[in-house]
């Protein structure tokens, strides 16, 4: 294997390449080959039902509040329809998570419930704003948690050996770039890594290169110069056509693609850190269906991408952390159309090498009436910023935390713990 | 000649002008001449981008009468618009005959298959209709298929008609118009029988509004059955209404004599099915339980107050009270809004502090008229209009003013954008090229650029799909952000610059330049000098214009221009 250097963004190569890049470019790892961390972020939009998705099927209020759309108890005969799957005698998994339950098994997945923002808003877009930008009732905070981090400093044993490296260090596959990477530091946003190019021509490209570099607007100026950066590693590395590893077959949805390439980047070496990608329709207000139904589909397409992008990493797993999130979870009782209306506290998943899996993280507030949020909803015990906190920590090696949440006084203590 | 608003307008524009462009000449002091750059900013604000014969018949008539003739779209003739969507059948039906012709079929050969299915014992999963579709013949697939490809036309030519109007029309206040309000009051093609009611949504609840009441308009909206089955009020049913239905269903099944047999008959008729017990258990199972705070919430934080506008959980609750009943009948046959008074809750509720009591459909119309009217409203409206027609940050001074035109007309929209368009604020400096141009706005301006000819839109749809903006297909209640941020990112502007390069090759399907007739030459010089001039307005920055310097060719020349930095603004 030949030895690979980083792409400088700014460096002579630039000069050199305007245009297609020259076959010789090379990449080198950071000196010493220090395995690059990655955090892969998937936000699943709409406020995804966690008691339905991570079963508190111990609870009888469960059952009561949800007289149509609760999924069953586990049961002793394997394969019952529809069941939760066990995980640990108190919750259970929605049943199309099966794909997930592995990982569990392994102790590489772990679930922190009853997690949230104690901000009460029931707005999909304030709630998605807040989780985003990592500042809960702060409208005015500019950029994302994702992009603070990137600004952050690192220990140094977790960090690449030169900050200003790849423009790949953080990318999103999606049409628009979230507000979680909305900042300063530099971050893509792609829908195909395959077609990241320009057709026209290498003339044409030189020259819009040249138009953008000198735009008088810092925005579209700056955008763009990432955009040829890009390109040009991109063509060095030669994507081609991309093959999943171990058999992966990931979901056709634009999810399920999304994952595909993010993994598609991490193996092409081009430095990636911080991928973000998105799980859309889950505000079932209404017909949410139980074991089957809205819910149960779309926990398909999304368990059946966490699983294909996890067999596809193969042993990179090791540094590899997943992390989903949704902007508030649904209410306890189930609503007069079979479905739910906005709620509070959620569940989310962290799958991966470093991850101490085979738990469910957090205090589990219980469903009576008394218990819930508002009287309605299931009670937020563990702040998302807690868990944010731990992965920026521990996983990409932040030394700073709190200038990733201003505002919060984040601290190791408060950890749910679920990373070594 | 300019009246007042403009001479009042013309000085700090005259001094900005002269900050500007030192090349210009001072304007005359008393009625100053339009320079261009202003024609320019007016046309690509109201409109979806200049054309050289719009600024000539803007520097012809002026900005006054300018702003009254797209203020009064009906004074315009759109017999082209018209003459290209001529081939468009479904344009003009209702929502039951697009229902009927375009979604039926597919819906019960569908049904058929998966009741064949069922009824065959050797079926594998009789759930399952892909199952189901496995085991058809060759003959019945391509059927199903057909029928598929006859469900896309009607959002093809939706899609296709939003594109062909805003490029053609000269109504392009108008449609300006049309995609803001069909962005806030936004509505998810991919929702269900959604689909199926948007032809009727968008031509006749949103555009017939959208230069007069805002009552009106938010009036259309909540009976328009896109909206109520989008934001799933036909289902929201009073509790207490809900429960007596379904005893009533109950004594039904098991009532004898000569009454339980004709209620059985009732529901053997509406089901298709026969009333047995289990029967009528599954339509207990799918009938409305209760309230559904969805469209409540959503019509006072996105529609109406915004979501500091001073609402309370408390009164989305009672406003969904207010609006049980407002259903549809029949909305998998594409059935219209009806009112169902055994399904409204009845007695007083309590909306931001005012009682309503007005009984019956009228509760929902108390609330309408209670939002519409209220400071929060006018404050909110005010503010995303001027943020779609000045700047992301709208001038809070500017806001103050067309909030109070909103308040003081009682809600009349041509006027609160009168206010806007006629405000120093919009003809400002710091206006100019100030907002950067939606994945809509840069296709539909760079085909206008280009003069051209588009035989098809559906490429230029999926275009604006591949940009990031799926027309008619915002999932969220939110619809498309109007702002920078939401557009501007590295994937966009490759995608931005591979279309410029690909119109202007003659590549687009269906689409035709002829930029030698354009620039009204081949030689490229003159080439070069004529779109500097035309297709970036004389604003091109240096760098840019030596880029352009360098150009070789018609095609690539036009390309730089539409992909340019320059070209993303408006």
């Amino acid at each position: 294997m030949i030895s690979r250097r980083v792409l400088l963004r700014n460096g002579g190569m630039a000069l050199l390449s305007l245009g297609f890049a020259p076959a010789f470019v090379a990449r080198t790892a950071a000196a010493g080959a220090t395995r690059r961390k990655l955090l892969i972020t998937i936000f699943q939009r709409g406020a995804a039902d966690g008691l339905n998705i991570v079963v508190p099927f111990a609870e009888r209020d469960y059952y009561a509040a949800r007289p149509t759309i609760a999924i069953a108890p586990p049961t002793r005969t394997a394969g019952a329809d529809g069941a939760a799957l066990d995980l640990d005698g108190f919750f259970g998994l929605h049943p199309r998570l099966a794909p997930l339950l592995p990982m569990w098994q392994q102790r590489s997945l772990a679930i922190v419930h009853a997690c949230g923002s104690h901000d009460p808003t029931r707005s999909h877009f304030d709630a998605q704003d807040y989780m985003e930008s990592g500042t809960p009732g702060v409208k005015s905070t500019t950029d994302g948690w994702l992009n603070r981090v990137l600004r952050a400093e690192r220990r140094a044993d977790d960090s690449p050996s030169s900050p200003s490296s790849t423009p790949f260090r953080a990318v999103a596959l999606g049409a628009q770039l979230p507000r979680t990477l909305q900042g300063t530091a530099p971050a893509l946003a792609m829908t195909d890594v395959n077609r990241f190019g320009l057709r026209g021509g290498a003339g044409t490209q030189a020259s819009f290169e040249a138009e953008y570099a000198a735009a008088a607007d810092r925005v579209l100026q700056r955008t763009g110069q990432d955009a040829f950066d890009a390109m040009r590693q991109l063509d060095a590395a030669a994507p081609g056509r991309y093959q999943p590893a171990n058999g992966a077959i990931y979901p056709r949805s634009a999810y399920g693609q999304a994952l595909k390439q993010i993994a598609q980047l991490a193996k092409a070496d081009v430095g990636l850190e911080i991928a973000f990608a998105e799980s859309g329709q889950w505000d079932h207000h209404a017909n949410e269906g139980a074991a089957n139904g809205q819910l149960g589909n779309r926990l398909d397409d999304f368990a059946q991408g966490i699983a294909a992008l996890v067999t596809d990493l193969g042993s990179r797993m090791q540094d590899v952390v997943i992390l989903t999130m949704s902007e508030f979870g649904r209410a306890v009782a189930e609503n007069g159309n079979r479905g739910t209306d906005h709620g509070h506290a959620n569940a989310m998943f962290i799958v991966g090498g470093p991850v101490k899996g085979g738990r469910v993280y957090g205090r589990w507030p219980g469903l009576a009436p008394a218990q819930r949020h508002e009287g309605r909803d299931l009670a937020v015990t563990t702040d998302f910023r807690d868990v944010f906190g731990e992965v920026a920590v521990r996983h990409l090696g932040v030394k700073d935390v709190r200038a990733v949440f201003p505002g919060y006084a984040v601290s190791a203590s408060r950890f749910p713990g679920f990373l070594s | 000649m300019l009246s007042s608003p403009f001479r009042a307008a013309a000085a700090p524009v005259a001094v900005a002008l002269i900050l500007l462009s030192p090349a210009t000449s001072l304007p005359q002091a008393a009625p100053a001449s339009l320079d261009d750059a202003t024609i320019v900013h007016v046309l690509d604000r109201t409109g979806f981008g200049a054309r050289a014969e719009d600024v000539a018949h803007l520097r012809e008539i002026g900005l006054e009468r300018y702003l009254d003739e797209q203020l009064h779209p009906e004074r315009l003739s759109d017999a082209e618009v018209r003459a290209r969507l001529a081939g468009f059948e479904t344009l003009a039906l209702d929502s039951s005959a697009i229902a009927e012709r375009y979604y039926a079929p597919l819906l019960r050969e569908r049904r058929a298959t998966k009741k064949a299915a069922t009824d065959d014992p050797s079926a594998p999963d009789a759930k399952s209709s892909d199952a189901a579709t496995a085991t058809m013949d060759p003959a019945e697939r391509a059927r199903l298929r057909e029928l598929r490809d006859t469900g896309r036309v009607v959002m093809d030519e939706l899609g296709q008609q939003k594109i062909l109007r805003a490029v053609y029309s000269p109504r392009q206040l108008e449609e300006v118009l049309v995609d803001f309000w069909f962005n806030h009051f936004n509505v998810f093609a991919g929702k269900g029988p959604v689909r199926g009611y948007l032809t009727e949504y968008e031509r006749d609840a949103i555009r017939p509004h959208v230069l007069g009441r805002f009552r009106d308009l938010l009036g259309a909206v909540a009976k328009s059955p896109a909206m109520l089955f989008y934001l799933d009020n036909w289902q929201s049913v009073d509790p207490k209404a809900a429960e007596e239905m379904s005893r009533r269903l109950d004594s039904v099944g098991t009532a004898g004599g000569l009454r339980g047999r004709a209620g059985r008959r009732r529901i053997g008729q509406r089901t298709g099915a026969r009333a047995t017990p289990e029967a009528i258990a599954q339509i207990q199972q799918r009938m409305p339980r209760g309230l559904n705070e969805n469209y409540a919430r959503e019509l006072m934080e996105l529609h109406t107050l915004g979501v500091a506008g001073g609402y309370t959980q408390a009164d989305v609750v009672e406003v969904a009270k207010a609006f049980t009943g407002w259903t549809i009948r029949g909305p998998r046959q594409g059935g219209g809004y009806a009112f169902e008074e055994r399904r409204h809750a009845k007695g007083p509720k309590t909306v931001l502090g005012t009682t309503i009591d007005a009984g019956g459909e009228r509760d929902g119309e108390a609330v309408l008229d209670l939002l519409a009217a209220h400071p929060s409203t006018a404050t909110f409206i005010a503010t995303k209009l001027t943020r779609r027609f000045v700047a992301d940050e709208p001038p809070p001074a500017l806001v103050k003013r067309a909030a109070a035109t909103f308040t003081s007309s009682r809600g009349d929209l041509r006027a609160v954008v009168r206010t806007i368009l006629t405000s120093p604020e919009f003809l400002g400096a710091d206006a100019r090229r100030a907002k950067v141009k939606t994945p809509f706005e840069f296709t539909v301006s760079a085909l206008r650029a280009t003069r051209a000819e588009i035989s098809s839109a559906a490429a230029v749809v999926q275009q604006v799909r591949t940009l990031g903006m799926p027309l008619y297909f915002a999932q969220p209640p939110t619809g498309y952000a109007d702002t920078a941020e939401a557009w501007v990112n590295t994937g966009a502007l490759v995608n931005r610059m591979n279309f410029a390069v690909d119109l202007t090759a003659n590549r687009v399907s269906g689409v035709h330049v002829d930029l030698a007739a354009l620039a009204g030459t081949t030689d490229v010089d003159r080439a070069k000098a004529w779109m500097t001039a035309h297709l970036l307005r004389s604003q091109a920055s240096e760098s840019t214009a030596s880029t352009l310097a360098r150009g070789t060719d018609l095609a690539s020349l036009a390309a730089l221009s539409l992909g340019s930095p320059e070209f993303q603004r408006r």
